[in-house]
């Protein structure tokens, strides 16, 4: 007996019931079109938090201070004091693989522009940190080098603070705006970024110089945190290598004494992100799986009845010259076949829904091919797994038995 | 020796587990091309199961088997298989044909066992099987659409489709009316006359009649062997 025919014979038996064959592919197909679309979820949204990461700039390295520790009592992350622009210095007058380095300090205002106001985040930083973040200035100019040493009360304006100050489509540019009640210079506005994937706009802050924002806004000797590039992709790590030991040269640590900070280069970041959404995708897969070994069962309740139903037909096939293998491998073929083209349509189903989520919910998705790949082997196996028992129990007939079965 | 087939001390006992039943004992038949010939008896008598050990469809426990020179009474399954698809053709009671099926794919059942035939030779050697029983008009009609008579006569074809060198026809026109049984019966009869060997199974004397040889069995033993003297008419 030939496969092909194997095939045929298999699958005019599908088709002589076909609201049967049907139900017992469902399970499959809901199987394997949830894989798929729950894998595509996961993609989805693994790739938008690292296109969301990544812009925070190129081959940015961030280093954050730790929490303060009194006598036992841990207080939050950022709460040491001991990162100082003096720091900020040292790195770049001895870290080689560093490119740019800023301080930065937050701080949030009140602020006030003519009968308008509008609360939102001051940064201050180095104008290096437009370069480390790929910000661009739409209208106006940069600050300069002198309006950092003077403490200029100068400052550039997200796009979505001006908008709300002066309206849109409105230059701001030469005008003066009171950040705490202290008069600034607006001299440019920055490009529109957008809304992070998160949903934090992106627009909805003020740079200003560092020592104005440092000295006249906050009052403080310290800085929240520092903002570096590395030269290249490749020399991330060296860099971290560098700054570690710059930081612990200057803060005079001991070898082994825990530093009161912590380097994070971006690819961490990334990394920290995508471990939450890798527990996320596994969970949501295993719940496909699931699903799809009930779909398994189905195939296996369904041909049991089948083997059943067909006792005297096996019989006749044995009497008139099927051995038990091919006997075997009609019921084999036809539960890998109900499982195949299952797992057929299931991929069709798993990419439209896939695509539907992303059209009207806006979710992002990404189908891999692998995902489709395995989803298809594990159907195929499913089919194979649970044909078996079925399929030896009609092999395992006696010709004079299944004739006389009624 | 010139015979198709020879029995010889055949015993079957089935193993029920806690009792052995016998079935056949010790039987001794020898059977030539070209007869046709009634096994005879009522039910319990072991004809049945002279005629699935002569069909190949179970080995016996003791005693030899010679079918066309072969010895077949120790083959295992698979060789049974093999023998039964290419030697025999089997009629039954009940037709058993598969639903939903045309009558031409019915026939070439057998076919689709033997990897010599291709697609367009089992079709072909289907349409001539279905030809002899005076049937090529319903190649495409599925059993439902057709009459008992015509039911049985797809399933004689089924039988004759492999050029067997034997046709077992096992109570063949127990599902049919009396007119229907002798339209079966003359198709027997045609076809042994045109030289095919025929064992008839059948508990009913009038349909014996249309063999040539009747042997009658009774508690595993044969008790008569004759040939038949008023044979109905060819």
């Amino acid at each position: 007996m030939n496969y092909l025919n194997s095939v045929k014979i298999a699958y005019r038996a599908l088709f002589k019931n076909k609201t049967r064959s049907f139900l017992t592919m469902l399970g499959i197909i809901i199987g394997v079109g949830s894989v798929i679309t729950m894998l595509a979820i996961g993609q989805g949204s693994s790739d938008s938090i690292k296109a969301e990461i990544s812009q925070l700039g190129t081959n940015v390295i961030i280093v954050f201070p730790t929490a303060q520790q009194r006598g036992g009592v841990r207080s939050e992350a950022g709460t040491t004091q001991d990162l100082t622009e003096d720091h900020v210095t040292e790195i770049i007058a001895g870290c080689p693989s560093v490119r740019y380095a800023t301080p930065v300090v937050y701080s949030t205002g009140q602020i006030i522009a003519g009968g308008q106001n509008w609360r939102t985040q001051i940064i201050g930083v180095y104008s290096d940190y437009l370069k480390i973040r790929n910000l661009e200035v739409e209208l106006g100019t940069v600050y300069t080098a002198q309006d950092e040493s003077r403490s200029g009360k100068v400052c550039l304006l997200g796009k979505t603070v001006s908008d709300n100050l002066f309206g849109e489509d409105v230059n701001p540019v030469g005008q003066t705006i009171r950040i705490n009640r202290i008069p600034f210079k607006v001299i440019g506005v920055l490009e529109e970024k957008g809304q992070s994937m998160m949903g934090q706009d992106q627009d909805d802050m003020i740079i200003a110089p560092f020592s104005t924002v440092q000295k006249r806004i906050r009052a403080i000797d310290h800085i929240n945190m520092i903002f570096i590039s590395a030269v290249s992709e490749n020399s991330i790590d060296q860099a971290i290598e560098e700054i570690d030991q710059v930081l612990r040269t200057h803060l005079k640590l001991v070898s082994g004494q825990e530093a009161p900070y912590d380097i994070r280069s971006q690819s961490e970041i990334v990394e920290m992100f995508s471990s939450t959404s890798r527990i996320m995708i596994l969970l949501l897969a295993s719940i496909a799986v699931i699903s799809l070994i009930v779909g398994g069962i189905g195939i296996m309740n369904i041909m049991l009845v089948s083997v059943t139903e067909r006792t005297r037909e096996i019989g006749l096939r044995m009497a008139v010259g099927a051995r038990k293998i091919d006997i075997l491998f009609q019921f084999l073929i036809e539960a890998i076949l109900l499982s195949v083209l299952g797992g057929i349509i299931g991929i069709i189903i798993g990419l439209i829904s896939s695509q539907a989520l992303s059209k009207i919910l806006n979710w992002p998705t990404t189908v891999t091919p692998y995902s489709i790949i395995i989803s298809f082997i594990f159907a195929t196996a499913v089919g194979i797994f649970f044909g078996w028992y079925p399929a030896r129990k009609a092999a395992k007939l006696h010709p004079i038995e299944a004739l006389r079965y009624e | 020796m010139g015979n198709l087939i020879t029995l010889r001390d055949i015993t079957k006992i089935y193993d029920l587990g806690s009792v052995k039943v016998p079935a056949l004992n010790e039987v001794n038949l020898e059977i030539s091309t070209g007869e046709f010939i009634a096994i005879m008896g009522a039910s319990g008598s072991g004809k049945s199961t002279l005629m699935n050990i002569i069909g190949c469809l179970d080995n016996p426990t003791s005693g030899e088997y010679y079918l066309d020179g072969i010895n077949v009474d120790k083959l295992n399954s698979d060789q049974l298989a093999n023998i039964r698809n290419k030697k025999l053709g089997f009629v039954f009671q009940s037709f058993n044909l598969l639903a939903r099926t045309s009558a031409l794919e019915n026939v070439e059942l057998p076919l689709f066992y033997n990897l010599e035939i291709n697609s367009s030779k089992r079709k072909q050697l289907a349409q001539v099987a279905l030809e002899m029983v005076n049937l090529s008009d319903r190649l495409d009609h599925q059993p439902n659409q057709l009459s008992g008579g015509q039911q049985q006569r797809v399933a004689i074809a089924r039988a004759l489709v492999n050029k067997p060198i034997l046709l077992l026809a096992d109570e063949p026109t127990g599902n049919l009316d009396s007119k229907t049984t002798v339209e079966i019966m003359k198709v027997l009869q045609e076809l042994n006359q045109s030289g095919r060997t025929i064992i008839l199974v059948t508990h009913e004397h009038d349909i014996s009649e249309y063999a040539k040889r009747v042997v009658e069995l009774k508690d595993g033993k044969i008790i008569k062997d004759h040939a038949m003297k008023n044979r109905r008419a060819d």
